[in-house]
Parts: C-alpha cells; structure tokens; sequence
C-alpha cells in the first residue's frame, strides 16, 4: 500500500533528522550532561534506522548495551567530574570555524561521491529475514575467532577500566 | 469465552472498516492495541497501590483503606485526584528540561514494554521476533531516566539515591538477563509467543519452572526484577528512613504520581514477564487464558506485595554482594546446566543437574558468609 | 528498499562529519569521548545498510558491527576509567590543561 510506505519512508526520515539535531547538540551544548543526554537521543535513533534496515536484533543490542550501559558510563564520569564554573566557561577552542570548514567540505565531497557512484545493490537481499539464530550460527561458524578474541578485550578492558580507575590504595 | 478481545478487536475493525480506507486497518489495529494499553496500565497501576495497602495492611494486622467506597475500591481515584491537584514544587536551582522530562522518560519504558507480554492467546499486541530482547533493552534505558530526575533536583540527596539506585538496576540486570538465557535455549526463540507456546502439553509439567535449571532461573530471575523495580526488600535508594526519597524527593504533584506509576506498572510487567517465560504464560485447563495470565500474574505481585510486609531491607553492601558474588555465578552455573540438559538421557539428567545446582548453591553460599569477628573476652578486675 | 542506499550512507556521513567536528573542538576530555562514540555509530550505520544492500551475504554486516558496538563499549570503558584517573591527580578534564609533557 503506498499510503502505508509514504508513512514509514516520513517515519524513518524523521527518525535521521532527529538523530542529526541531537548530534548536533552533542558537538555544541555547554553543559556536558546536556550532551549526554543528546547523545542517547542519538543512540536512539540510530536503532530506529537499524529497525528500518531491518537489523531487529542489532538494534536491540545497540539499546541495550548503548543506552543502557554505555551511556550509564558517561554520565557516572560526568556527574564525578564536574567542576563547578563549568557553565561559563567556553566549551570550543580557538579552532572550531576551521574544523566547521574543513567539515563541510568533506561532507560535499563525499556526498557528491556517493550519490554518483554505482553502487552494485543485490535485490535479493532486501527481503532477506536475518533472525538471531542465523547470527549466531555466523558468529560461532565463519567468525568464531573475532568472537573469542573480542571475549578477550573484553575481560582486558574490565580488568584495565577497574585497575586504573581504583587509585591508589594508602 | 477464550478469543473475547481478539473477537472485540475484530469487530471494531470492522466497524472502522466502514467508514476508513483500506490502507487504515493496520493503523487502526494498532491504534486500539495502543488506546488498551494505555488504558490497562494506569488503571492497572492504581489497584495494584490498593492491593499493595490492603495485604500489607493485613499483614501488620489491621485493615487498609476501607473509607472510600465498598472496600475501599475507590480510594485509587481518591488518590490520583489528591496527586492532580497537588501543587508542583520545582526548586529554584533545578536544571528544568531535565526536571521536566525525567518522570515522563521513566513512565516510557514502563509501558512500551507492554507490548510484548502476551496476555492471552493470540492477544499479544506486537509480536516481534526479538520479543525477549526488546523487553530487556527497554527496561535498561531507566537508569538514564533515574540519572535525569536525581541530577536534575540539585539536591544531595537526590543524587545520591539516584546513584545508589543506578548502581542496583545496573547490577541486578545482569542476572537477570543470563538467568533468562536457559529459557532462550530451550524455547529456541527471542519471541515470547513462541516460549509460551514451547511450555505446553504435559498438562502443565512442561512449564519451565518445574525444571531444576528452570527452577533456579526462575527464582533469580524474580528476585533480580523485584530489585530492578526497586521494591523492597531493596528499596534502599528510596525508602524514606534512608535517604529521604532517594531520587524523587524534589518532586510533588503529577510529576511524583508519574514516578510511582513507572514503579507499580514495572513490577506488574515482571510479573508478567515471569509468568510468560517460566510458569507457562497463558495455558491452563478451563477458564479462558486471559484469566489464566491475569491469576498467575497476581499470584506473583501477591509474592511482591508479601515481600514487602515481611522481609527487611538489605543494605547496600549487602545488595551488591548478593548480584555479583552470589547470583551471577549461580547463572553462569545454570546456563551450563541448562545446555546440558539436552544431552543426556531422563534420569541422568534431573539427577545431575540437581546434584550440580545443589552443590553450587551451597558452596557459594559458603563463600558469601559475612565476616564473624571472634569472640572477645574481657578480664575485669574484680 | 523504501530508501535507497545514498541517503542511508550520506545520513552517516553526516553523524561522522559531526562527530569528527566533536572531538576536533571540545575542550573537555569527556566531550571528545562522546564524539568517538558518535563515530563509531556512523560507521555501524554505514555497515548495516551495505549489508542490507550490496553484500553477498546480508548477516555479515550485522555481526561486524555487533563487534564494533562491543569493541565501542570497552573503549568508552576504558577511556573513561583513565579520565577519572586523571581528574584525580590533575583536578581538571580540560584538555589544554593537561599539558605537562609538552615541550
């Protein structure tokens, strides 16, 4: 039905639109845990897109461990360094109308690249279902090894986050 | 009698179907899915507060609310009329987008996640394929919202019950979530649908509660959703001898009655959730499934309510150590058992799996002994 | 396809401009963590709609950037535990401030 397609197509383009006003905030709101919150704006959307690229259960995952975890994360850091002038003081420095630039620039180019380019796109692949158990069927079969050395950083990175984050015991 | 709101829904369809266009009816469908949700959720959070009063009442022996109305049944609206009409205190420091928005972000996940449960047969709202998972992902973007509301007050003690808070939702969710993995690998799907159609035949032994891995992960995995909901008996970041109220104290009004309506509706949703993973979501013999789900549900916010009116408060060090040194090890050992399971025979298995399961559960129990200090004896001069 | 594959790769191009103009600008060591992340999102955006398009086999996409979410969570980790570290000792996240090995 084309009335139903229009919807989901004005769905999933107010789901980008809102991700890029958010992002923005993140880059440019004064207070850090303002950003934050911009940024689960952010994640949020990002897992709408996944949903209309029909990925469910990345999407799931990206909420999960993003919105759940990570951003915990953040805003436990930011709540435990927050200095108290922090509101006056200019949060860009001295190089921000170059990188704005330089940016923009990049943005052109590689826009105009790609909406120039043939991308070779397989027709049969936009109806494929992706379930879980095909993930994990790829994930222990042709990528086993990426996942155990990612177990791996994993326990490196609790170990490293908890060792270097105890400080120093008297 | 067992298909009358599926047979409800179908006949407004098609009522609507009169007057709308075709490429309506999907939206509709949803449409009603949503107006039922959101009407069975405050109404739902609103007698679970009488309940919650009247059996812990009883529990201390004496009688809740009876005043308004038969039984007290209408002191729900009493209540929601006193918090509408209550003034809204917003503290002068408050950062107020912040202040503003947290109660909303907490009632959000709170009643998505109603989507998912399914209440009887064929009655589930949206059946998505990654069910289970979507319900996990939802109820873990509280903590953001807990953030908000404790940072938002400017308040010391604000921020301190939020991050107590924090600290147990984020702890306590892992158990919860590798308790749920058994019931993943025996069910073989994310939908919760399926798993409750997994559970069925044998009249009712196939229910994944009278496994022993099942068993275990059901007690864990109620035990971790009490503490998700923050009710007691690990209510320490809001109770009010502790920490004033935690993370809500600066708010009045409906911003409060919000907060409590996420809390109320979080612990119906884990009941919920329990009784579709592990006691057998809707099946039963003679009443309809619908009255199956909501008995069963009951039955475990009765549990929650009892827990309430009987038990003490953990202490902070004591929560922690109960999620990380006691109950997710337990999980570790359960998943193992779990996909064992299907590798040997009938009675090797339960004998085996009990007999591991017992074990560990005493030897962790062993390991989490507090600290006895030795007994000292005092030479007096006589 | 209801969206063709250039607006989903031009939508991340512009989170990975954005996030790349955050950690060229911020001046607080947080601020540049958060805009890391924006990037390591962009980049899960561009996989995902590769592997829904042009890919052989449309799953891969989808494990690759399950590996970057999870490889982003432990850099935000460990990021993070290094920043309080420094905050501890230096009493300060403003990154011009921390300049005792510049020469």
């Amino acid at each position: 039905m084309p009335m139903l397609d229009l919807l989901v197509k004005f769905g999933i383009y107010a789901a980008m639109i809102i991700s890029i006003v958010a992002a923005i905030g993140v880059v440019t709101l004064r207070s850090l845990f303002h950003a934050a919150l911009a940024l689960a704006a952010v994640l949020v959307g990002i897992a709408g897109i996944f949903i209309a690229l029909r990925a469910e259960f990345l999407a799931m995952v990206q909420i999960l461990v993003y919105v759940g975890a990570v951003m915990t994360l953040v805003i436990f850091a930011v709540m435990l360094t927050e200095r108290l002038g922090d509101k006056t003081v200019q949060q860009n420095n001295q190089q921000s109308w170059l990188a704005l630039i330089g940016i923009v620039a990049f943005v052109s180019i590689l826009a105009r690249v790609i909406m120039q380019a043939p991308w070779p796109i397989q027709p049969q692949n936009a109806n494929f279902l992706v379930d879980t158990a095909m993930l994990g069927k790829v994930l222990l079969g042709p990528f086993v090894f990426p996942f155990e050395v990612i177990s791996v950083v994993l326990i490196a990175a609790l170990i490293g986050a908890i060792v270097v984050a105890k400080g120093d015991r008297k | 009698m067992d298909a009358l709101f599926v047979n409800l829904k179908q006949s407004m369809l098609n009522l609507a179907g009169v007057f709308l266009p075709e490429w309506m009816t999907l939206i509709t469908s949803m449409a009603i899915s949503m107006g039922a949700i959101a009407v069975l959720g405050p109404v739902i959070m609103m007698y679970l507060t009488l309940l919650e009063r009247k059996v812990v009442g009883r529990m201390q022996n004496r009688i809740g609310p009876n005043r308004v109305g038969k039984f007290g049944l209408l002191q729900p609206l009493a209540d929601g009329v006193k918090m509408l009409t209550k003034e809204d205190i917003i503290p002068r420091n408050a950062d107020p987008v912040t202040h503003l928005l947290a109660p909303i972000l907490i009632v959000a996940p709170a009643l998505l996640v109603f989507a998912v449960i399914p209440f009887g047969r064929n009655m589930t709202a949206v059946d998505l394929n990654v069910g289970l998972l979507y319900f996990i992902a939802v109820s873990s973007t509280t903590t953001i919202a807990i953030f908000m509301a404790s940072w938002g007050s400017r308040n010391k003690f604000s921020l301190l019950g939020g991050m107590r808070s924090v600290a147990q939702m984020v702890s306590y969710e892992i158990p919860m979530v590798l308790s749920v993995v058994p019931v993943i690998l025996a069910a073989q799907s994310l939908s919760t649908n399926t798993i409750v159609e997994a559970q069925s035949g044998w009249m009712g032994f196939n229910w994944f509660v009278f496994r022993p891995w099942g068993f275990v992960a059901f007690v864990i995995f109620f035990l971790c959703g009490v503490a998700e909901c923050n009710r007691s008996p690990f209510d320490l970041p809001e109770a009010e001898s502790e920490i004033v109220a935690g993370f809500h104290t600066e708010y009045s009004g409906m911003k409060f009655a919000l907060f409590y309506m996420a809390e109320f509706m979080n612990a119906f949703t884990i009941s919920a959730m329990t009784v579709t993973l592990f006691l057998g979501g809707w099946q039963g013999p003679i009443l309809p499934s619908w009255l199956w789900f909501t008995l069963k549900t009951f039955c475990l916010i009765f549990i929650m309510v009892w827990f309430r009116g009987t038990l003490p408060r953990l202490r902070v060090d004591q929560l922690m150590g109960l999620a990380w040194k006691f109950l997710l090890p337990l999980t570790f050992i359960n998943i193992f058992v779990a996909g064992s399971w299907y590798f040997a025979s009938l009675p090797v298995r339960i004998t085996s799996s009990i007999l591991i399961l017992g074990v560990s559960f005493w030897i962790f129990t062993q390991l989490n002994k507090p600290y006895v200090r030795e007994k000292r004896f005092y030479d007096l001069a006589d | 396809m209801l969206i063709p594959l250039e607006h989903y790769l031009i939508f991340g191009t512009i989170l990975f401009a954005i996030g790349i103009y955050g950690a060229l600008v911020r001046r607080n060591i947080i601020g540049i963590l958060i805009s890391i992340e924006l990037i390591l999102n962009s980049v899960n955006i561009n996989l995902v709609a590769f592997s829904r398009t042009t890919a052989i086999s449309p799953e891969v996409g989808q494990v690759f950037a399950i590996f970057v979410v999870a490889l982003a969570a432990a850099a935000a980790a460990v990021g993070l535990a290094i920043v309080l570290a420094l905050y501890r000792v230096r009493k300060t996240v403003l990154t011009e401030d921390i300049n005792l090995m510049k020469w």
